[in-house]
């Protein structure tokens, strides 16, 4: 029999941006709460983030259904280290769990593509940035998502310290002060919410200190 | 198998798939249902969707019930291919056997369902052999209304309003503009009335021929299969050859 041919996609694009910056004791991880297809909104109020453990929080953009199955796969086995090791996991050891289980279905990823922002055993703000396959690394900021080439960019001018494009590499975190870490995350928001039309509608960002965990929201466009 | 205009058009180009194994697998839908329309109202979830069953551009079944009871607390609509509909009937059936047999006073609420529903549709996406539905999952459990809807490939959500298919290009920008938490069970059903009409004359797949189901703390109903009044007597639509002479 002739060769049967799939007339469909086991993926989609859901849309969205994630950001994260690094402090000297904070991290700031942010995103929007918009989830689309095509040209349509589905919804404007579903979050892209979530707090894996103590100190890593992973905010993910792309296809949601892979999303939420990466997030449920990696909250189950922080639960299995927590039990064997009687610990929460750090963010970095956090961090090689992502890459690790991205690269898993490297042959059939899972389409997302993810920030982990939280404290390393210092206390010190850590970013780590991936892609769809597990490739990672460890930065003072990032963003990702259908925004982040509107973001990148205007990060890497506002916070040239932590800057990768520097040279000799200065420390990877950013000297501003948290308040000012989040009104840069907000600018970044408005800025990409006018020109990509799959960023918009609310912006979630969660704040990691030594204190905890602090959410805030604030409205985008809805057009 | 005879290919004739009214059966459902052949499978596109996209070379994934080859070998008589796949014979088994799930490749285009034939029998399909349209659009699935929901909205939260202040004592519960208003469910609505015709009962037509195409098969292609023929409108072959037109008392196919696409909205059913799960357990004591939801109600599941579905859209796309009956057959994968009923089998999902007979999972959802296993789960709320097994869930009731525990004998522990306990059920299963819409968000334990949805939840189940979305692992189910993700885990045959991830083995190519997709149950080809977009479903909604609505009810009521100790006071608590949730809304949520699941298509084939597991891309789900929860809202105040949500819809399949065509409903999400027809009647979503009518339900955020006119939909608020406080409406009257009457104001529920006009609200979705004036969704399935705009769906009516605009979607090829609808037919004449709805059922609107309700689920409060209470319980559900399903009601009796009802037309909507339309409205053809246009002057644009009267003498339609008068500048035509001789077609039709």
């Amino acid at each position: 029999m002739p060769i049967q041919q799939a007339n469909w996609s086991p993926y989609d694009n859901n849309g969205g941006t994630c950001v994260a910056i690094a402090g000297a004791d904070y991290c700031v991880i942010a995103a929007d709460t918009r989830m689309s297809t095509g040209y349509n909104i589905l919804t404007r109020d579903y979050s892209k983030i979530i707090q894996l453990a103590d100190k890593s929080v992973m905010a993910s953009s792309g296809f949601q259904a892979d999303v939420r199955a990466l997030q449920k796969v990696l909250e189950a086995r922080h639960l299995v280290y927590q039990h064997q090791h009687n610990k929460q996991m750090s963010c970095p050891a956090m961090a090689q769990l992502l890459s690790n289980t991205l690269y898993y279905k490297r042959f059939f990823p899972y389409y997302s593509f993810n920030v982990l922002g939280g404290l390393d055993s210092e206390g010190k703000g850590c970013v780590f940035t991936y892609d769809a396959v597990g490739s990672y690394e460890r930065v003072g900021y990032s963003s990702q998502g259908s925004g982040s080439t509107l973001i990148m960019p205007f990060l890497d001018n506002q916070l040239k310290s932590p800057s990768p494009l520097l040279l000799p590499a200065k420390d990877a975190v950013t000297p501003l002060s948290e308040s000012e870490a989040v009104d840069l995350v907000k600018t970044c928001f408005a800025s990409a919410t006018e020109r990509d039309i799959y960023t918009g509608d609310k912006l979630e960002i969660l704040v990691l200190n030594a204190e905890g965990i602090r959410r805030e929201y604030m409205e985008l466009r809805k057009d | 198998m005879i290919v004739d205009s009214s059966s459902p058009a052949p499978a596109k180009k996209s070379l994934l798939l080859s070998s008589e194994a796949d014979l088994q697998r799930t490749q285009t839908p034939y029998v399909t249902g349209t659009s699935v329309i929901a909205i939260k109202y202040k004592d519960g979830i208003l469910i609505a969707a015709d009962m037509g069953g195409s098969y292609g551009s023929t409108l072959r079944y037109k008392n196919v019930e696409r909205i059913r009871p799960v357990g004591k607390h939801s109600l599941i609509g579905a859209s796309g291919e009956i057959s994968d509909f009923q089998e999902i009937l007979r999972y959802l059936d296993e789960l709320i056997l097994n869930d009731s047999m525990w004998d522990d006073g306990n059920s299963l609420g819409p968000k334990e369902v949805h939840n189940y529903l979305t692992r189910v549709m993700y885990n045959r996406r991830n083995k190519f052999n997709p149950l080809w539905n977009s479903l909604i999952l609505g009810g009521v459990k100790n006071g608590q209304k949730y809304l949520g809807t699941v298509n084939m490939i597991g891309v789900h959500y929860e809202d105040n309003h949500v819809a399949t298919g065509f409903g999400n290009h027809l009647a979503r920008p009518i339900l955020r503009e006119e939909w608020n938490e406080n409406l009257t069970f009457e104001e529920g059903v006009k609200l979705l009335e004036k969704c399935m009409r705009v769906l009516l004359y605009r979607d090829r797949s609808a037919v004449n021929k709805l059922q609107i189901a309700k689920i409060t703390d209470e319980g559900f109903t399903i009601s009796q299969p009802y037309s909507l009044k339309t409205q053809w007597k246009f002057k644009a639509f009267e003498n339609p050859t008068v500048g035509a002479e001789g077609s039709w």
